[in-house]
């Protein structure tokens, strides 16, 4: 067994959907360069953070996270036997998250001096803005590297290989520290909201409710992706090793309700998870959301169920991505001014997917990016797969 | 199987040490302080006749385009502090509307523009320094040569005044700079210079702060002169004082404002919110510094992750033909 490309046709009928999706929002892009940010989006001085913001780079990188959690469980907690997982993750999160950038070049109003973020002279150390947008860039640059070896093997000598897999590890490590950086800034963002935000979601607890729910998202998203990519290739499935995973997700569950429900204890805002009308609503169902698969992982057949452990997965990213909803747009309060995304700002979010898609896509059929059998054909993890299917056919 | 359990730890250590950097109670960063020759502007709600000269040389003064809010495009009716308008006079009316600076049955006017915050939320979160703090004036800029558009400012504002332009390709913050620019020549802020009331009354915060004090303590309805243009000009009208509520907004709200409020009606009323002293920008800095302080936290867990990242992938490298992924 090795890792090899997939092969296989490009022109499918996704690929197809997605290129039209693309091209879609080439065109809204575009116009949006020419007329404004008005012209496609409804943001405004209110709410000056919409869909591209909130979804696109807020939810969109925590989705992508399931590079940063395999990393860490690979090379940082040792656990060789995740590696399968490894390349197909990181692919996932290099284009959730270079994609998540290219989305706020197209957000800012003044995207020519972009580069300012990250020149001396300009950037500004108090802003957790700044060092958000540095440390998502160079997050990007890290994966890119980080997945060289997959263009190198098809296209490169071996020595090259072998120079870069020395140094590999500093890239790992960034790859790691990054990631916890910015992902727990993504919540400090939202401190200087004040009483804007309603105090459910504004705690000093919010860079760490970020970071788990990133993580929680991001090896959800591992699970989601194995899960679609070996019916979609029909590959062997990966569910023995997803159903040793999830123990570590129901972990860090347990950790982000605890740190939820404890912070507010501590803060005397235990009352307000159920006085504050429709955002106590939204507040429970984003923590039964979190709660939920905790519940369903709980056995060992749970587990070991491929159904049990998707549906497990769908609930982590709707947690996630609710309470990233809730803190950056519901749960804010700016009286007088509304906001609802446009058509043209939803296209361009959907259009957003529909490149990740696409070059997933393309990616796993030329690099080789997913374990293959040496032959090519489907494989099965022989002795586990016997235990799953012993265990899925109860 | 020691091995891995050992590097588990390790790991454990070093993910704990943010998470731990981050709870350790960190020196707090303090408001910042009034600096020594801070300018502001004094808006008295109760001489304040709504005739809107002050818009109309703000206009002219920063060249900003008028806005039509009526079905004939007759007057410049801007409805609120926009992209295009720096500064509004505002009406309050509640039931029958019938008395000036009252709050049942009552109307008022108000002012709306940048507050000038002693500790700006725009300066401490703006990216890229667009957002500035004049050292001495205490006047808070923007420089659009420097601004990439993100708009935090806007979010961050807690007083929701900086405006971006989402009408046009090259956009703007728009926002009160005090009119700096003519100050450079010796003017006053445009507001200031043709207030006929001396409603908007321009001058060192600190005679502001002490002209706030001494209407307040007036008793209502006792004639006293008011200064126009600037706090202790001759340029001076009598008037009966009107009845205050006892506070001057500004003087605490997010650790002070260089631009100060009075009014008959409760500000919270006037769309100006009760705030605490404690400005956020100090809150923000103090948590974020917390976790990066001399960058220690991260670069520790760095080394961590590069020590414990060499051993679990040394195996991979030293195999022949492998790149540490195989
Ligand atoms: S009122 Fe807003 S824009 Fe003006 S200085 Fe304060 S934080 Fe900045
Ligand atoms: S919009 Fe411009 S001024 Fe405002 S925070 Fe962003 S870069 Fe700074």
């Amino acid at each position: 067994m090795k890792i090899a490309p997939l092969g296989g046709p490009l022109i499918t009928k996704t690929t197809v959907t997605a290129a039209i999706l693309t091209v879609l929002m080439a065109g809204l892009i575009l116009y949006r360069f020419v007329f404004g940010l008005g012209a496609v989006t409804n943001l405004n001085n209110g709410y000056p953070f919409g869909l591209w913001i909130v979804y696109d780079l807020v939810i969109g990188t925590a989705f992508a996270c399931g590079g940063y959690g395999m990393a860490l469980l690979v090379y940082v907690l040792n656990k060789g036997e995740y590696h399968a997982l490894v390349r197909p993750a990181l692919l996932a999160s290099m284009f959730g998250y270079t994609l998540g950038g290219v989305s706020v070049i197209f957000d800012i109003g003044r995207w020519w001096n972009a580069w300012h973020i990250i020149t001396p002279g300009w950037a500004n150390p108090t802003s957790v803005m700044f060092e958000v947008g540095a440390c998502i860039t160079l997050y990007c640059l890290v994966m890119w590297i980080e997945f060289t070896p997959a263009f190198l093997e098809k296209w490169a000598p071996p020595k090259s290989r072998k120079a870069l897999g020395k140094v590999m590890y500093v890239f790992i490590a960034l790859g790691v520290l990054l990631p916890t950086m910015h992902q727990s800034s993504l919540g400090t963002l939202l401190v200087p909201f004040g009483f804007r935000l309603h105090p459910l979601w504004q705690t000093h607890l919010l860079p760490p409710l970020f970071l788990i729910s990133a993580l929680c998202m991001g090896y959800a998203m591992v699970v989601f992706e194995a899960t679609l990519v070996s019916k979609a290739y029909r590959r062997p499935s990966e569910a023995d090793l997803l159903a040793r995973l999830s123990k570590y997700i129901s972990g860090l569950l347990v950790a982000y309700l605890a740190l939820r429900w404890g912070g507010l204890a501590v803060e005397g805002k235990l009352a307000l998870a159920f006085d504050s009308g429709g955002l106590s609503t939204m507040f429970l169902f984003e923590n039964l959301l979190f709660a939920l698969p905790i519940l369903l992982l709980s056995s060992d057949k749970g587990r070991r169920n491929p159904q049990t452990l998707f549906i497990a997965a769908v609930c982590m990213l709707l947690a996630g991505s609710l309470y990233r909803l809730d803190a950056f747009l519901l749960a804010t309060d700016r009286p007088g001014w509304h906001y609802f995304p446009a058509i043209g700002e939803i296209l361009v979010s959907v259009g957003i997917v529909a490149v990740e898609v696409l070059a997933y896509v393309v990616f796993v059929k030329m690099l080789p990016v997913l374990e293959v059998a040496d032959e090519g054909g489907p494989v099965l993890h022989t002795v586990k797969r016997a235990d799953l299917a012993a265990t899925t056919q109860e | 199987m020691a091995l891995s359990r050992r590097n588990f730890l390790k790991g454990a250590a070093a993910g704990g040490a943010v998470a731990a950097s981050a709870a350790a109670p960190a020196a707090a960063r303090e408001n910042k302080t009034l600096p020594p020759k801070a300018v502001g502007l004094l808006y008295d709600s109760t001489i304040c006749v709504g005739c809107k000269a002050c818009v109309k040389a703000c206009r002219d003064a920063n060249d900003t385009q008028v806005e039509f809010n009526t079905a004939e495009p007759l007057w410049d009716t801007p409805l609120d502090i926009s992209g295009h308008t720096i500064t509004v006079i505002k009406l309050y009316a509640e039931g029958t509307a019938d008395h000036k600076d009252q709050e049942r049955n009552g109307f008022a006017f108000i002012k709306k523009s940048c507050m000038h915050c002693v500790d700006p939320s725009c300066v401490s979160v703006c990216p890229v320094t667009a957002m500035t703090k004049h050292p001495e004036t205490g006047i808070v800029s923007y420089e659009p040569g420097d601004c990439i558009g993100c708009r935090y400012c806007v979010a961050s504002c807690p007083f929701g005044v900086p405006q971006f332009q989402y009408d046009t390709a090259f956009p703007k913050i728009v926002k009160c700079q005090l009119c700096k620019h003519r100050q450079v020549d010796g003017k006053l802020p445009a507001c200031a210079e043709v207030c006929p009331t001396g409603a908007t009354l321009f001058g060192p915060v600190v005679a502001l702060r002490e002209e706030a004090d001494r209407r307040r303590a007036l008793p209502p309805g006792q004639p006293t002169t008011f200064s126009r243009k600037t706090v202790g000009s001759a340029d001076t009208h009598e008037k009966a004082v009107a009845r205050y509520v006892p506070h001057t907004y500004g003087v605490s709200e997010m650790g002070g404002t260089q631009m100060l409020l009075l009014a008959g009606v409760p500000f919270d009323k006037l769309g100006y919110p009760a705030l605490r002293e404690r400005s956020y920008a100090a809150e923000a800095e103090t948590l974020q510094g917390g976790i990066y302080t001399g960058m220690v936290a991260p670069i520790a867990l760095l080394a961590g992750l590069l020590f414990v990242a060499h051993r679990n992938t040394k195996h991979d490298a030293d195999k022949p033909g492998a790149d540490g992924e195989d």
